[in-house]
């Protein structure tokens, strides 16, 4: 909700750029959104050069270029970027110029904004306090 | 915006569906959802109605702080006359279908009538269809929701519909969503059932302004610190559920066991929200997989449970493998001490049951107890139960009447008209623990005294929901009081009725109310609705829901002498703990809660009560 109150100034899930799936079998919930990736498919994709780098490293889209063409949609691997029918453009999360509305919103920090460099840590942390449990002591 | 002015009315008798103005007016006197659907039910019928005809009308509806970004802002609630207590019956429920109404841009759904053949209706946006259902009819709340999600090849559509239990008559028949959240209690589910009902599948893709959104999303900031750092709300609720009251009630010696019988159970280690964490003897896996949060809300105190595969109950029954919801602490309470089953495995499946058909643990565990207590008697035979073995603490007993109840088969039929009925039909109706035919909750009114009057003037019949004094008598919410003292409990009990009215009107769940007090309420409201709301203005609306509420009741044929107890706890007093040669002394607070209300000592609100609150 807080997604699309920032970007369309309405409390409305159907409108957010992250969505949440409900994996109701195991009793999981997973949040999903675009994972701005480095070689970005729907840029290369965009007919018309209206998804840019921005200051924080996100793919935006220029709504002005935008011509609603949905190429890029087709391009992207994760379904991440999709086509806002009121307004005839796509959307996807943008970071929101570096202090996201979820990761503000979300009570229990299952959505945090990270720097992308150290996404890796706590798995590797993880992964070498196994190996150090799992070396004989001398 | 708060409202959007619109409602939809469906005539399930000539198949039409209208769409309407909301009554403005009436929205500011009485805010949306509990409150403005009991003025609309009063408003166009007769309470003298049966409940179980097509002059009943079944309405669905939200506050102005459903599908907002408010803490909780999820809520919705269905308003009838009751089946199971002929009076008025509102049931609240969570999940994503309120939240989901409210998108599609609708404040509330009348319904009215009965339709020849069963159908459900398909709300999208602005467009409502009634559609046939005779291919869902027969099938169960977790078949019916894939099933018209299929068929209408969208996930994300929300179902709010009810089980087998609600086709069957079931007296206190649940309305479910999403799967496992309930509008549970009085029977709602028996009036949708009645009229050819099954469903209502919603898609709302319209969203929801407040009326002033920076104000609002400044409350609604300071909402959530507040729920955050509170230690109920913070802490207790998301690690334990409200399975955090179970040993904590027992150790104060309110925790009615064995129908009542005795008022603390030995088994409540086994079935508490603690032992939900522990890894199981049996596969070293904890009952509890997670933790669940409804629309919108911060707290999430709702369980997620996975079965022990080998258990005696599913190990042939694959289908009950998967996570679900899990017991609550009524649900535990009810399908356990008060039965006497101390198996937290056979407690959630049978929960997974109640869920699965829609029906309401604490009524069906009650109803259960009661004739578990009628069978040792021997006031009903293996005769009559069809050759169950009904004695306390017999888990076979209890999952089977769980499953024969939701089909409507056997010895069920009988446990699916409520204990009121059934303590009547074999000679002992003392031994109903009911108030207005509605089976108690899980705290004993001989250790918690101000829950008696809770219960005996409840509008809905026995029920913790309409004041919920446990939270002062026990947690110190706002300030501690004395549970075994009756002094000051009548003001409580008024104070506690009227604030959850307003809060059940407003959208929001009552368990913010731990943390919360009107005052960090009346900002949103404030802020999500046009017009002014003050902290005064929203008590006195509290009261004047809750004495529409009386009116119906009244009109409908009730009398101060349904404001009782049972006599077992007027009577036969606590065996151990705190409470041990207690007895409620229902006695000593009613007249003064008459006083304190505006009524006569007839328990009718005197004309001047009425003018003070324009009714």
């Amino acid at each position: 909700m807080a997604c699309s109150f920032e970007k369309e100034g309405a409390f409305n899930p159907t409108k957010s750029r992250i969505k949440v799936f409900n994996f109701h079998a195991e009793g999981r919930m997973v949040p999903y959104t675009c994972t701005q990736c480095a070689e970005a498919w729907c840029q290369h994709a965009c007919p018309v050069d209206a998804i840019r780098l921005g200051e924080t490293g996100a793919k935006e889209v220029v709504d002005v270029l935008c011509v609603g063409c949905k190429v890029c949609t087709i391009a992207c691997p994760f379904g991440t970027i999709n086509y806002n029918t009121s307004a005839g453009v796509v959307v996807k999360c943008d970071l929101c110029g570096g202090d996201p509305e979820c990761a503000k919103a979300c009570p229990t920090g299952a959505i945090t904004y990270v720097d992308a460099d150290w996404t890796g840590l706590e798995r590797m942390r993880g992964y070498a306090d196994k190996t150090a449990a799992e070396q004989p002591q001398a | 915006m708060g409202w959007h002015g619109k409602i939809l009315r469906v005539d399930l008798s000539k198949g039409e569906c209208k769409t309407e103005d909301l009554n403005k007016e009436w929205a500011q006197s009485y805010l949306g959802q509990r409150g403005l659907a009991t003025k609309y039910l009063c408003e166009e019928t007769d309470p003298k109605v049966d409940p179980l005809s097509p002059k009943n009308k079944l309405i669905f509806a939200t506050g102005p702080l459903t599908g907002s970004m408010a803490s909780t802002g999820g809520r919705y609630s269905v308003i009838t006359k009751g089946p199971l207590t002929g009076c008025i019956a509102c049931s609240n429920s969570g999940g994503y279908w309120g939240a989901e109404l409210k998108f599609a841009g609708w404040d509330m759904v009348i319904l009215e009538g009965k339709s020849k053949k069963p159908v459900y209706l398909f709300i999208s946006d602005d467009e409502a269809t009634l559609l046939p259902a005779g291919d869902l009819w027969g099938k169960t709340v977790w078949e019916t929701e894939p099933a018209i999600k299929a068929q209408l090849q969208d996930p994300q559509i929300k179902i709010s519909s009810i089980g087998r239990a609600g086709e069957n008559g079931v007296l206190y028949a649940a309305v479910m969503n999403d799967l496992h959240r309930a509008a549970g209690r009085s029977g709602v589910g028996a009036v949708m059932g009645s009229k050819n009902l099954k469903a209502i599948a919603v898609r709302g893709t319209k969203g929801d302004k407040p009326n002033d959104p920076k104000a609002f999303m400044k409350a609604v900031d300071a909402g959530n610190k507040v729920l955050a750092e509170n230690p109920v709300t913070g802490e207790g609720l998301p690690t334990f559920g409200t399975q955090v009251l179970m040993n904590v009630i027992n150790e104060i010696g309110a925790m009615p066991t064995r129908n009542w019988r005795e008022v603390q159970f030995e088994g409540a280690a086994q079935i508490s929200g603690e032992a939900m964490r522990e890894p199981r003897k049996s596969d070293g896996k904890a009952n509890l997989v997670a933790n669940n949060a409804c629309f919108g809300c911060t707290i999430a105190c709702g369980r997620i449970s996975k079965m022990d595969e080998e258990h005696f109950t599913v190990k042939t029954r694959p289908e009950y493998w998967n996570a679900s919801g899990g017991v609550e602490y009524e649900a535990a309470w009810a399908l356990g001490s008060n039965t006497g089953v101390d198996d937290l495995e056979v407690l959630t499946f049978a929960n997974f049951i109640c869920n699965e058909d829609g029906f309401d643990p604490i009524s069906f565990g009650s109803t259960v107890s009661a004739a578990m207590e009628l069978y040792e008697m021997g006031a009903i035979t293996k005769k009559d139960t069809g050759g169950i073995e009904l004695t306390f603490g017999s888990a076979e007993a209890l999952c089977t009447l769980a499953e024969l109840t939701a089909k409507g088969e056997g010895f069920g039929k009988e446990i699916g008209l409520g204990s009121k009925r059934l303590c009547k039909k074999y000679g002992h109706p003392d031994l109903s623990m009911t108030v207005k035919g509605q089976e108690f909750p899980a705290y004993d009114a001989r250790g918690i005294q101000g829950m008696g009057l809770t219960y005996a003037t409840s509008n809905r019949g026995a029920c913790h929901l309409r004041g919920y004094t446990v939270a002062s008598e026990v947690l110190g919410i706002p300030e501690k009081t004395d549970p075994l003292e009756t002094e000051g409990k009548a003001g409580l009990v008024k104070a506690f009725q009227d604030a959850t009215a307003v809060v059940d009107s407003s959208g929001l769940c009552v368990f913010t109310t731990f943390a919360w007090s009107m005052e960090d309420i009346q900002p949103q409201i404030q802020a999500a609705c046009e017009g002014d709301w003050s902290v005064d203005d929203l008590m006195l609306m509290g009261e004047r829901i809750w004495n529409l509420e009386r009116k119906y009741n009244l009109a409908a044929g009730m009398t101060a002498k349904d404001d009782t107890l049972p006599k077992r706890l007027l009577k036969e007093a606590g065996k151990t703990g705190p409470a041990k040669g207690k007895v409620n002394e229902l006695g000593k607070m009613l007249p003064e809660y008459y006083e304190l209300r505006g009524w006569t000592e007839e328990g009718v609100p005197t004309n001047k009560t009425l003018d003070r609150l324009t009714l």
